[in-house]
C-alpha cells in the first residue's frame, strides 16, 4: 500500500511571514485513496498549511510535488485548476443561494447562444442533486433550497460533491466535523470514505481523534508548526494519539521537549524520530 | 426549526401539496413585500376613497413609482452585490444639468445632450467602482464622497457657465414624445421605460447566468473570486448601471419639466434604498428579487401619494413609511428564516 506515487507532496517547506517563522521544515505526502489526517491545536500552523497547500501562501522554501513534479500556485485558482480542492468548516459558502445556483456557481450551465445565453435553472438542480445522493445523501431532493437550511453535515457533503464533481484530485477538508454533533459527523465520515473509495486524495484537518481513527491511513501531528509525529494506521493506540492531540500532561511534555530543543539548536525545530510523543508501552 | 407544517406527523395529501407550495413561496425573497403592498393597497383604497382609486390617483403614484424604481433597480442589485450607491442623488441633477446646459444653454442637438448626461453618469458609476474595487473603503462612504464631488462640480460650473444655478431646456417634439411626455395627459412616458429596465434587469438578475454572480458576489466574496468570478470588473459594471440609470432619469426630468435645478434629487437617495429594503433586499447582500423591489416601489409609492388622497395631515405619510420600513425588515426577516428552515415533505420524513 505504501508503492502508490504521491499525488501531493511537500518536502522541506518553511513558511514565514516576516521575522515570524510558521512552518518548519514540513514534509508530507498523500497518494490517491488515502487519508492523511492532520492533527494539531489551535496555532499549531494547521491553516498556514493548509492555505499553502491551497494555493494562497507560496512557501518560503521548499517544495510542492505534484504527481512527482515541482510545482508553484500562482493562487488558489491555479491550485483548484491542479486538481486541488479545499472545503472549509462551514462548507458552503452562499446560505442564501440555492443548492444547484451555489453548486455551479462560477460555471452555471446555460442553454441558448450568443447574447440570449440563459442559466439552466433545472440541469443545475437535477445535476447537483444527482451529485450529493451519489454520495449517499438521500435527503437532499430539491434543489431549489436554499444552501443554508441544510444541515451542516449535508452543508460539508454538498461542497464535497461539488469538488469531486468539478474534478478534484486531493480534497483538503478544513474541520469538517468540527462543528457538527455525533450523526452529523458520521455523515461527513462515510462521505470522506466514499471520496477515498473514488480515488481521491484526502487531506483531513481535525481535532476529534475518533473522527481521525475512523477515516485516517497517515496521521501527522503539528506542534508550533513542525510535525512532531508521523506515523500510520496501526501504529498508535487511540489513547496515545489521544494523549498526543488531547493537550494533556504528555501533550505540554512534548511541547516542553520541541521548545527545549529548539533553545538548543538555533531554533531549529527537532526531526520527528527526536520527538516520540509518550514512550510507547 | 420544528416547522408548523412539518410537525403534523402523518399529513394528509393536500396539506403536503400545501406544504410544498407554502416553502416555495416563502423561499421567494419578495414574498414579504407582496402582503406588504396588498395591505397599503387595501388601505389606501379604503380610506383614500374614490380619488385613489380614480386614473389621476393611480397615476399620481405611479408616476413617482416609475422614476423612484428605475433608480431602485440597480441600487438593489447593487445591495445584493453588498455594496451601496449614494452617488445617485448628484448624479440625477448632474445629468440633467449636463442636458440642460448643451441642449439648452448651447443650443446643441437634443441627442447629443442626452449623451453626454447618460456618459457622465455612467463615468460617476465608473469611478464609484473603480474606487471601490481598488481600495478597502467601504462602498457607502466612497459613494457619499463622489456625491458631494459631483454636486460641488455641478452647482460650480452650472453657475459659471449658465449664471444661475437652474437652466431651462425646450425638447424637441421627438425628444420630448420618448423622454418626457404624458400619455392620456397623465402618466408619464417614464413608466414604460421603468418597464423596460424592470425586464430588462430581471434578465440579467433572474435568467442570465450572470445573475448567479451577482448573487454569489454579495454572499461572499472572497469565494465568489476563488471560483474565478470577475468581481472587480462585476462590481464596476453594476456600478455603471446605477449611474446609468440616474441619469437617464435626470434626462427624463429635464424633458418633462423642461428646466433643471441643481439641489434636485436628494430624496432619491433615501426613497431608492427604502423601495429596496421593503422589497425584501438583505441589506447586507446575497438575497433580493427584481419583482420585491417592483413591489416595495409601489408600496412606497403608494404610502408617499395616497395620503393626499385621505383626510389625514401628510406628515403621517412619513410616519407610515418609517412604520412600513421596519415591519418590512421584520417580516422579510421572518420569510427568510422560514426559507432557510423549510424542507419539502419527503426530505423531513426520511
Amino acid at each position: 500500500m505504501n508503492d502508490k506515487p504521491a499525488i501531493l507532496e511537500l518536502r522541506n517547506v518553511n513558511k514565514s511571514f516576516g521575522p515570524i517563522d510558521v512552518l518548519h521544515d514540513i514534509s508530507l505526502r498523500v497518494r490517491a485513496g488515502e487519508v492523511l489526517c492532520l492533527l494539531g491545536d489551535n496555532g499549531a500552523g494547521k491553516s498556514t498549511l493548509i492555505k499553502t497547500l491551497a494555493g494562497v501562501h507560496k512557501p518560503t522554501s521548499g517544495q510542492i510535488l505534484m504527481d512527482g513534479q515541482p510545482v508553484t500556485f500562482a493562487g488558489p485558482r491555479e491550485a483548484q485548476g491542479q486538481g486541488i480542492a479545499t472545503v472549509h468548516q462551514f462548507g458552503g459558502t452562499f446560505p442564501l443561494m440555492s443548492i444547484g445556483r451555489s453548486f455551479f456557481v462560477g460555471v452555471e450551465p446555460t442553454k441558448g447562444w450568443g447574447p440570449f445565453k440563459i442559466y439552466d435553472r433545472k440541469r443545475a438542480n437535477e445535476i447537483a442533486v444527482k451529485a450529493v445522493r451519489d454520495f449517499g445523501i438521500t435527503r437532499i431532493d430539491d434543489g431549489d433550497r436554499l444552501v443554508g437550511g441544510l444541515s451542516g453535515g449535508e452543508r460539508q457533503s454538498l461542497a464535497i460533491a461539488r469538488a469531486v464533481y468539478f474534478g478534484a484530485r486531493v480534497l483538503i477538508l478544513d474541520e469538517p466535523t468540527a462543528a457538527l454533533g455525533v450523526k452529523q459527523a458520521s455523515h461527513v465520515l462515510r462521505i470522506v470514505n466514499e471520496a477515498k473509495r473514488r480515488g481521491l486524495a484526502v487531506v483531513f484537518i481535525t481535532h476529534q481523534v475518533m473522527h481521525a481513527m475512523a477515516v485516517g491511513d497517515h496521521f501527522a501531528v503539528l506542534i508550533r508548526g513542525a510535525i512532531a509525529a508521523d506515523f500510520r494506521k496501526g501504529e498508535k493506540s487511540r489513547e496515545e494519539i489521544t494523549d498526543l492531540m488531547a493537550g494533556g500532561e504528555t501533550m505540554a511534555d512534548l511541547e516542553a521537549q520541541v521548545e527545549g530543543y529548539m533553545e538548543t539548536h538555533e531554533g531549529h525545530p527537532p526531526s520527528p524520530q527526536v520527538v516520540q510523543g509518550p514512550a510507547a508501552p | 426549526m420544528a416547522h408548523p407544517v412539518a410537525s403534523t406527523s402523518t399529513p394528509a395529501p393536500d396539506r403536503v401539496k400545501y406544504g410544498l407550495a407554502f416553502g416555495r413561496l416563502a423561499r421567494r425573497p419578495e414574498a414579504g413585500s407582496f402582503l406588504g403592498m396588498v395591505a397599503v393597497l387595501l388601505f389606501f383604497g379604503l380610506f383614500g376613497g374614490s380619488g385613489f382609486m380614480s386614473a389621476a390617483g393611480t397615476a399620481s403614484w405611479l408616476n413617482i413609482a416609475s422614476e423612484i424604481g428605475i433608480i431602485a433597480l440597480p441600487i438593489g442589485l447593487l445591495m445584493i452585490a453588498g455594496e451601496l450607491d449614494i452617488s445617485v442623488g448628484a448624479v440625477i441633477p448632474a445629468a440633467s444639468l449636463t442636458a440642460a446646459i448643451v441642449s439648452g444653454h448651447y443650443g446643441l442637438p437634443d441627442w447629443l445632450g442626452i449623451t453626454a448626461a447618460l456618459g457622465l453618469g455612467l463615468a460617476v458609476g465608473f469611478l464609484n467602482g473603480l474606487l471601490v474595487t481598488r481600495t478597502t473603503i467601504p462602498s457607502l462612504i466612497i459613494t457619499i464622497g463622489t456625491m458631494f464631488l459631483t454636486m460641488g462640480l455641478t452647482l460650480g460650473l452650472t453657475v459659471m457657465i449658465a449664471g444661475s444655478t437652474g437652466v431651462s431646456l425646450v425638447p424637441a417634439p421627438l425628444t420630448k414624445a420618448i423622454f418626457g411626455d404624458y400619455l392620456g395627459g397623465m402618466f408619464q412616458v417614464t413608466i414604460l421605460w421603468w418597464v423596460v429596465f424592470v425586464v430588462g434587469l430581471f434578465w440579467l438578475l433572474h435568467i442570465s447566468p450572470m445573475g448567479n454572480w451577482i448573487y454569489a458576489l454579495g454572499g461572499d466574496k472572497e469565494s465568489a473570486r476563488n471560483v474565478g468570478i470577475p468581481t472587480k470588473r462585476l462590481t464596476i459594471g453594476l456600478f455603471m448601471l446605477s449611474g446609468f440609470s440616474a441619469a437617464f432619469v435626470g434626462v427624463s426630468e429635464v424633458m418633462v419639466y423642461q428646466s433643471a435645478q441643481v439641489l434636485a434629487g436628494q430624496s432619491f437617495i433615501f426613497n431608492s434604498i427604502m423601495c429596496v429594503v421593503i422589497g425584501g433586499v438583505l441589506l447586507t447582500g446575497g438575497f433580493g428579487s427584481i419583482v420585491g423591489i417592483v413591489f416595495g416601489t409601489i408600496t412606497f409609492s403608494i404610502v408617499n401619494q395616497g395620503i393626499y388622497f385621505t383626510s389625514m395631515d401628510p406628515n403621517v405619510g412619513s410616519v407610515i413609511i418609517g412604520a412600513l420600513l421596519l415591519i418590512a425588515v421584520l417580516t422579510n426577516d421572518t420569510f427568510r428564516q422560514l426559507a432557510l428552515s423549510y424542507s419539502s415533505k419527503k426530505g423531513k420524513r426520511s
